[in-house]
């Protein structure tokens, strides 16, 4: 890989090669304060992860044992089976939520993926008129949440007819500036000489996107794929989405855990299996993740 | 004289620059399918909504204009709105600097560790972002009845007699929606700090030990802070963006609309008129005044910024 070398992460390796941690800066003793303290923390970070599952694993009779204990005494997997059942008694099948919610997760971030690195190509690599504006707009607009957006753009999804469709989640998606911005970021740190090079061997600018710049910033799709990905992943379908066969996923997480107290072991199961993806997915490409949002800087 | 003019004109044509499209044609393809959706489902919904909120719109009959009517509306006519006003203020000034600063310590704390404990702590900490729907087991949690684990341990403990309505109460729901959205503050921005301060460049540090940085704050303050700049930048893009779009959270777990609308926001009254009464003419001017707000702080603080960093 001809990138590796420009790359920050490695590059600091080299040089930690040579580098002896000054002793003077750092004291044994806070750093051991640190860890205490950054442990005290993560328990408060994880702790409702942690009731999620332990909850998941509790019978009946301990969901409504007074006073309530946070650890299980007799773990079970009755929860998983009531989940299961509950969503087997609901009047959409399960497999259906489970396939809207995968459909448009897949098929938006990859779609999102081609758009936002398209655009970014341009903004970090060619000259064109109004780039330093666009670049700017861009900046604006990711102070524009979607949720300040909804009203008008439901009125505008409305108008175009795509209320109850899966576009009606995935487009407004491919609208956000965060993504083309990442990856404008990332490719910025590709040298121009390599560039260069491939003009004079006679390589187009769309063989040099797809072939060259694309196989470079690996790392700033994977991290835009989690980003999107989870996003996705996350959402009802909500305000654009009133057939109940369109729906996504967590939606069966609402209906069960709607259901009060009784339901709230079912409801961590349904929980439990829902985040298992988007954390299973950061675990895996962790480490590209960080090299991408290094460059994520507004200069 | 009209040779002159002549050779005026050829030379203008002569150093004239190729036509737009030929000069910009590839940036342009790029750029097609993003823009078209950025204009269509960005742009477009502010433009929209600045027209929209000088008119009366129910989305049945066409919108008639009515002028400033929308904005004397919120602020003489409308209390509701002004309670929304009021607590996406507190919210944002509370959530935003204190998310904000939370997460640029504790990336700067993780960073104090080596590889495998600071992967470790970075997904313990952007946890909570990733599990996303979770934030349900707050209200188990924080459940009103004694059943919930926050009033039983505290009832155990003798320190309350009756369990205490978290959720419903509006003495307390405000400061458990506040404790949620910190919970949920270590996103992007977190991610981005992290990631920078390990690209920082390690010469400067050397430097500065023998220069006699005599402690860690000192690195901060000296050395680590200037040269984050760029990534402080991104971290308060991120946070303004989330501060000001406080609602969501608050409604799954005090419910809509809150107790006297004790945690009710502006993006919830957006939703409210928007989405329930089809009022979308004063919807957009709430809207309007709620991007204008964000614009007014995103400006404020990339002055501030740019100036500490400088």
């Amino acid at each position: 890989m001809i990138h590796s070398a420009e790359t920050p992460a490695l590059g600091r390796k080299k040089r930690l090669g040579r580098y002896k941690k000054p002793s003077l800066s750092r004291s044994k003793g806070g750093t051991a304060v640190i860890f205490i303290f950054l442990m005290m923390v993560s328990i408060f970070m994880v702790g409702p992860m942690a009731y999620t599952i332990i909850q998941s694993l509790k019978p009946i009779n301990e969901i409504f044992l007074y006073p309530p204990r946070f650890f299980v005494q007799h773990p079970t997997l009755d929860n998983f089976t009531m989940m299961i059942q509950l969503v087997q008694d609901m009047w959409v099948p399960f497999e259906r939520y489970l396939f809207n919610s995968m459909f448009v997760a897949v098929a938006g971030t990859g779609l999102y993926i081609m758009v936002a690195s398209m655009a970014a190509y341009p903004l970090s690599k060619l000259k064109f008129r109004y780039a330093a504006l666009y670049y700017q707009i861009i900046v604006w607009a990711i102070l524009f949440r979607p949720e300040v957006t909804r009203i008008p753009q439901y009125v505008i999804i409305a108008k175009l007819g795509l209320i109850n469709t899966y576009l009606s989640i995935i487009l407004p998606v491919l609208a956000t500036s965060f993504g083309v911005f990442l990856m404008r970021q990332f490719m910025i740190t590709v040298p121009d000489e390599i560039i260069e090079a491939a003009k004079i061997d006679g390589v187009g600018h769309y063989a040099m996107f797809a072939k060259i710049i694309m196989p470079m910033v690996k790392p700033a799709w994977l991290t835009l794929i989690i980003f999107t990905f989870q996003q996705l992943w996350n959402t009802t379908g909500g305000q654009y989405i009133y057939d109940e066969t369109m729906k996504m996923l967590p939606t069966v997480l609402q209906q069960i855990s709607s259901g009060g107290i009784a339901r709230s072991g079912a409801g961590a199961a349904v929980a439990l299996i829902l985040m298992i993806p988007p954390i299973a997915v950061f675990i895996i490409s962790q480490s590209s993740v960080m090299e991408t949002m290094a460059q994520s800087g507004i200069k | 004289m009209s040779a002159v003019q002549l050779d005026v004109k050829t030379a203008r044509k002569v150093r004239r620059r190729p036509s737009f499209l030929k000069e910009n044609g590839p940036a342009l393809v790029f750029l097609a399918p993003f823009s078209l959706f950025f204009f269509v489902f960005t742009i477009l919904p502010i433009l929209t909504s600045i027209f929209f909120s000088f008119t009366y719109f129910n989305m049945l009959e066409a919108p008639r204009f009515i002028g400033f009517t929308n904005y004397i509306r919120m602020f003489f006519d409308d209390d509701v709105f002004l309670i929304a006003l009021k607590n996406t203020l507190i919210f944002a000034f509370i959530t935003g600097p204190l998310g904000y600063i939370l997460s640029f310590l504790f990336a700067w704390l993780i960073n104090e560790f080596r590889r495998g404990v600071r992967s470790l702590l970075t997904l313990i900490f952007y946890s909570p972002v990733l599990a996303g729907n979770v934030y349900f087991i707050w209200v188990f949690m924080f459940s009103g009845d004694a059943y919930g684990l926050i009033n039983s341990t505290l009832i155990k403990l003798n320190l309350i007699k009756e369990p205490i309505q978290w959720l419903t109460d509006p003495k307390y729901n405000f400061t458990v929606v506040t404790l949620v959205i910190l919970w949920l503050s270590m996103g992007a921005g977190f991610l981005a700090f992290v990631a920078g301060l390990q690209s920082l460049d390690r010469s400067l540090f050397e430097a500065g030990t023998i220069d006699g940085i005599r402690n860690r704050f000192q690195e901060l303050w000296y050395i680590t802070l200037p040269q984050m700049g760029p990534q402080l930048l991104f971290g308060a893009v991120m946070s303004i963006a989330g501060a000001f779009a406080v609602g969501y959270e608050s409604m799954s777990i005090t419910g809509f609309p809150s107790t006297d609308y004790s945690t009710h926001t502006l993006v919830l009254h957006i939703l409210d008129f928007g989405n329930m009464r089809f009022e979308m003419g004063y919807a957009s001017a709430v809207a309007v005044f709620l991007f204008a707000l964000m614009l007014l702080a995103w400006w404020i603080v990339s002055k501030t910024l740019s100036k500490l960093t400088d």
